[in-house]
C-alpha cells in the first residue's frame, strides 16, 4: 500500500482558450492615437454624444461615428470602488481605487486606476489627471496613462459630470 | 484623414481549474502513478475501467477494486489526420475505445500507429507508459500495437 502523501487526491485541469483579437476600425484608430499620447473620442452626428473608447457606432441612435474628437487627459470621477480583496493574477497590491473617469470632452466613462490619493478622500465628482509613462514606453494601451491622481480643482457637481468641454472645468 | 491600419494581437484566456478526484477516480490515478490500471466491480459482476464512484444501474457505491491488464482490444477507433495542439500525440494517431484484459467495459485511450490502415476492430494493443508518471490519465503516454 502506498503512503498517505502519495494518494492523488487532485488534478489540474486549466483551460486555454487563445485568441487572435482584432481589434476593429474605430479602436484600432483609438490605439494608434494613444501609441502617440493622444486621447480621441468619436461623436456622434445625430446626438453628438462623444465616445471614448469609440466602437464606431452610436449605441443610442444606432448611427455609425466616424468624426474624431481629441480629449483631454483631465477627467471627473463618476464613480468608483475600492478594491480590498486581491485578484488573482494582478499585480497591483490591495487596497486601489478603480474608478469610471469621464475625460473633458466626452460623455462616457472609461475605467482606470486612480492613484496618488487618499483612498478615504475619493469622491464623486473629484477632479482628476492621467500620469503618464514615458514616451518611450508607450504602447497601443491604456496603460500608457499608469494612473489618474487628484488635481487641485474644485469638485464638478453631479448634474455637470460627463457634461464638461474640452477645455475642462472652471468651477 | 487616413484609415490605420487594423490591429489584431493574439489573447489567451486561462482557466486555471484544479479538480478534486474523489476517492474512486483518485485510486483509478494513484494506481496509474505505479503503472497499474484498476477498475471497480459492478453489482453485476462487470468490471468497469476507469472506475465508477456508483453502480450504474442500482446506484450503489462501488469499493471493489479490480486490477486489469495493460493490453486490450481496441473496440471502436477514430484516427485523427492533423492532430491539434491540445492533442496528446503531435503525429497522426487514433482515438479508441479499448478493452482492457480482465474489463468488460472499453476506456477511451489514444493508440499510436504509423497509419490508419494498420488499425482494426479487435486488434490488439499495450500501454506505453510515460517516463515519469504523476498520477493523471497522460501516465499511460498512448497505446501501441502489440
Amino acid at each position: 500500500m502506498s503512503d498517505e502523501q502519495d494518494v492523488i487526491t487532485g488534478i489540474n485541469a486549466p483551460v486555454y482558450l487563445k485568441y487572435n483579437f482584432t481589434a476593429g476600425a474605430a479602436p484600432s484608430r483609438f490605439l494608434t492615437q494613444l501609441k502617440k499620447g493622444v486621447l480621441m473620442g468619436q461623436r456622434c452626428p445625430k446626438c453628438s454624444a462623444v465616445y471614448v473608447p469609440a466602437r464606431g457606432s452610436c449605441a443610442l441612435c444606432g448611427v455609425a461615428t466616424e468624426e474624431d474628437v481629441q480629449l483631454s487627459d483631465k477627467a471627473t470621477v463618476e464613480s468608483f470602488t475600492i478594491v480590498s480583496i486581491p485578484i488573482p493574477g494582478n499585480p497591483i497590491e490591495p487596497p486601489f481605487v478603480v474608478a469610471n473617469l469621464v475625460l473633458d470632452g466626452s460623455n462616457i466613462s472609461l475605467i482606470h486606476l486612480l492613484s496618488e490619493c487618499e483612498n478615504s478622500e475619493v469622491r464623486i465628482g473629484q477632479r482628476v489627471q492621467g500620469v503618464w509613462k514615458p514616451e518611450s514606453e508607450w504602447d497601443y494601451s491604456m496603460n500608457n496613462i499608469r494612473y489618474f491622481k487628484p488635481i487641485d480643482e474644485p469638485d464638478v457637481p453631479a448634474e455637470k459630470i460627463g457634461k464638461l468641454p474640452v477645455t475642462g472645468w472652471e468651477g | 484623414m487616413s484609415q490605420p491600419e487594423i490591429l489584431n494581437q493574439s489573447f489567451e484566456l486561462g482557466y486555471t481549474y484544479t479538480r478534486s478526484t474523489g476517492p474512486v477516480i483518485g485510486r483509478f490515478m494513484t494506481e496509474l502513478k505505479k503503472r497499474n490500471i484498476v477498475g471497480i466491480k459492478a453489482s453485476d459482476g462487470r468490471v468497469v475501467v476507469p472506475p465508477m464512484e456508483y453502480d450504474p444501474d442500482t446506484a450503489e457505491e462501488l469499493s471493489e477494486f479490480v486490477e486489469v491488464g495493460e493490453q486490450g482490444e481496441i473496440v471502436s477507433f477514430a484516427w485523427v489526420k492533423e492532430p491539434r495542439e491540445s492533442h496528446p500525440l503531435q503525429q497522426p494517431f487514433a482515438w479508441a475505445m479499448i478493452k482492457l484484459d480482465g474489463a468488460d467495459v472499453p476506456m477511451i485511450h489514444c493508440v499510436a500507429a504509423p497509419a490508419e490502415s494498420d488499425l482494426a476492430t479487435g486488434a490488439r494493443v499495450r500501454a506505453v507508459w510515460a517516463d515519469e508518471t504523476i498520477g493523471f490519465i497522460t501516465d499511460i503516454r498512448c497505446f501501441e500495437l502489440v
